[in-house]
């Protein structure tokens, strides 16, 4: 393993008492003196500010925003060439096998596609998308600007603080913005389930702009930690946990994010890598889905506990692929893969913790409800 | 007090020794949210996992630090996990052993010596 990078935003976690792990190659603040999880709770409550500058931020810039997204349309089973300026969308990587390489944010922001990518990811992203759109489509990596996210239902209220126009931007709206002083790339999105905001600062100007964003009354610094259960709670998938390159969108149950212009019968259907299994599985149905959970006693469980249909004997039907506490719920909260036969809300399945099986709910996901502001 | 190097402290009080965790363990474990506790009347020989502690980052066993006789649990704690943050070495003690060899106290540390483990 290399040497660990820093954002831009290192001084000011230590400084604002952040326990700093490795994390895809950054050292990260999993939490701060609060802990997750009054920190969770927190951002459910007020606002939360968290550094996610260690996911990869990639321009591709072509002709037009046609050329550019039919080209990304070759790489993404989603609607690019329809994504309307100033909106953004939830995307997918997948591969020859109908598997998922990485899940993305795309925006079109006029003149250029912006794209954000996992941290792990982002270098087989950036090769991948080097290999597939240059030298008609240039792909830049952003190496230059932070990235925060804002998140909890004071956010619109602490930044419209800075800018009014923040305050009329919808969920998955973006927008370059003047905050602090400085021109920023900002989308009302997140990943905790809560209202908020994604905001592209330059690295420069990063820390300035969380000073003054942790200064107001209902801003805190949240850690990966209470992003973690906040994404979880919100029933979003953790990409190498709940999705693979092993993994299907229909499996996952990611249809949603396949527009129809895209699907089989669709105006460009296909075209895709992985287009005949992924149109397979939408049209046969799939042996195993992704499902919410809840365990029923206060054990958490966590990825990796193997799940039965039965309190004894049988074979395993699946497993948890993320589990953890649920501060919102005050309960374990998890998801994971079982088999279709179990996978109707309400079934109840068994998981296997410390050689004892005990029970557990499929559950409505997300398991807390979103509050985006559509 | 004693200390192990698992993070525990030991209270004894007559044949019994009551047993925790440290504020420093309780720290690095972060927010507490399950316990299992032994059933009381288990015979326990040292080092065996007698409780498993689980913080909202991972999960933990806590060893028997003697061996005897678990005559008490402290049963309320299953319900408000949360004290072993609040109060690790006062409300949140485990479980009560009643020591078959109250000599194997001597291979623990004191707080002085603790402190200097834990750095």
């Amino acid at each position: 393993m290399g040497e660990l990078k820093r954002t831009p935003l290192y001084d000011l976690h230590v400084e604002q008492g952040a326990r700093m792990v490795p994390f895809a190659g950054y050292e990260m603040p999993v939490q701060y003196g609060m802990g997750v999880m009054k920190e969770h709770l927190h951002t459910r409550a007020a606002a939360g500010l968290f550094d996610v500058s260690h996911m990869g931020q990639v321009i591709l810039r072509g002709g037009s925003h046609a050329e550019v997204a039919l080209a990304f349309e070759k790489m993404v089973p989603m609607d690019v060439l329809g994504l309307g300026e100033g909106r953004q969308r939830y995307g997918l990587f997948t591969n020859a096998a109908g598997g998922i390489e990485d899940d993305l944010m795309f925006a079109n922001r006029g003149d250029h596609l912006f794209v954000v990518v996992n941290a792990a990811c982002k270098d087989g992203d950036i090769a991948r998308m080097r290999s597939a759109l240059e030298p008609n489509v240039s792909v830049t990596e952003i190496t230059d600007r932070a990235l925060i996210a804002l998140q909890g239902p004071a956010a619109e209220a602490a930044l419209a603080r800075l800018s009014g126009a923040v305050a009329d931007m919808a969920f998955m709206d973006v927008a370059t913005v003047e905050l602090n002083g400085t021109e920023c790339w900002v989308s009302r999105s997140g990943y905790t389930g809560e209202d908020g905001y994604e905001i592209s600062v330059p690295a420069a100007a990063a820390e300035a702009l969380c000073r003054v964003l942790l200064d107001m009354e209902e801003v805190e610094a949240i850690g990966l930690g209470a992003r973690d259960s906040l994404r979880l709670e919100a029933g979003l998938c953790l990409y190498g946990n709940d999705i693979s390159a092993g993994t299907s969108p229909v499996e996952a149950g990611l249809n949603w994010a396949i527009q129809k212009v895209r699907r089989a019968g669709g105006d460009r259907a296909g075209g895709f890598p992985g287009a005949e299994r992924i149109f397979g599985d939408m049209a046969e149905g799939v042996a195993r889905k992704r499902v919410g959970l809840a365990p029923q006693g206060r054990a958490p469980m966590r990825a990796g506990t193997v799940l039965y249909a039965g309190a004894e004997g049988g074979d395993p039907i699946g497993e948890v692929t993320s589990g953890g506490f649920g501060p919102t719920l005050e309960a374990p909260v998890a998801m994971g893969y079982v088999g279709s036969a179990q996978a109707a809300v309400g079934t109840e399945i068994f998981g296997e913790v410390r050689g004892k099986r005990l029970p557990l709910t499929v559950a409505k996901m997300p398991l807390v409800p979103a509050r985006f502001k559509r | 007090m004693k200390y192990t190097e698992e993070h525990e402290w030991l209270r004894v009080e007559g044949d019994v020794v009551v047993v925790g965790i440290t504020e420093h363990a309780s720290e690095q474990l972060g927010d507490v949210v399950f316990i299992e506790l032994p059933e009381p009347g288990t015979e326990v020989t040292k080092d065996e996992e007698v409780c498993v502690i689980e913080s909202v980052k991972a999960a933990s066993d806590i060893l028997a630090p003697l061996d005897g006789e678990i005559v008490e649990v402290n049963e309320p704690l299953v319900d408000a996990p949360g004290k072993v943050n609040d109060d690790p070495l006062g409300d949140a003690w485990f479980f009560k052993i009643k020591a078959a060899d109250l000599s194997q106290m001597d291979d623990y540390m004191d707080e002085a010596e603790y402190k200097d483990f834990i750095g």
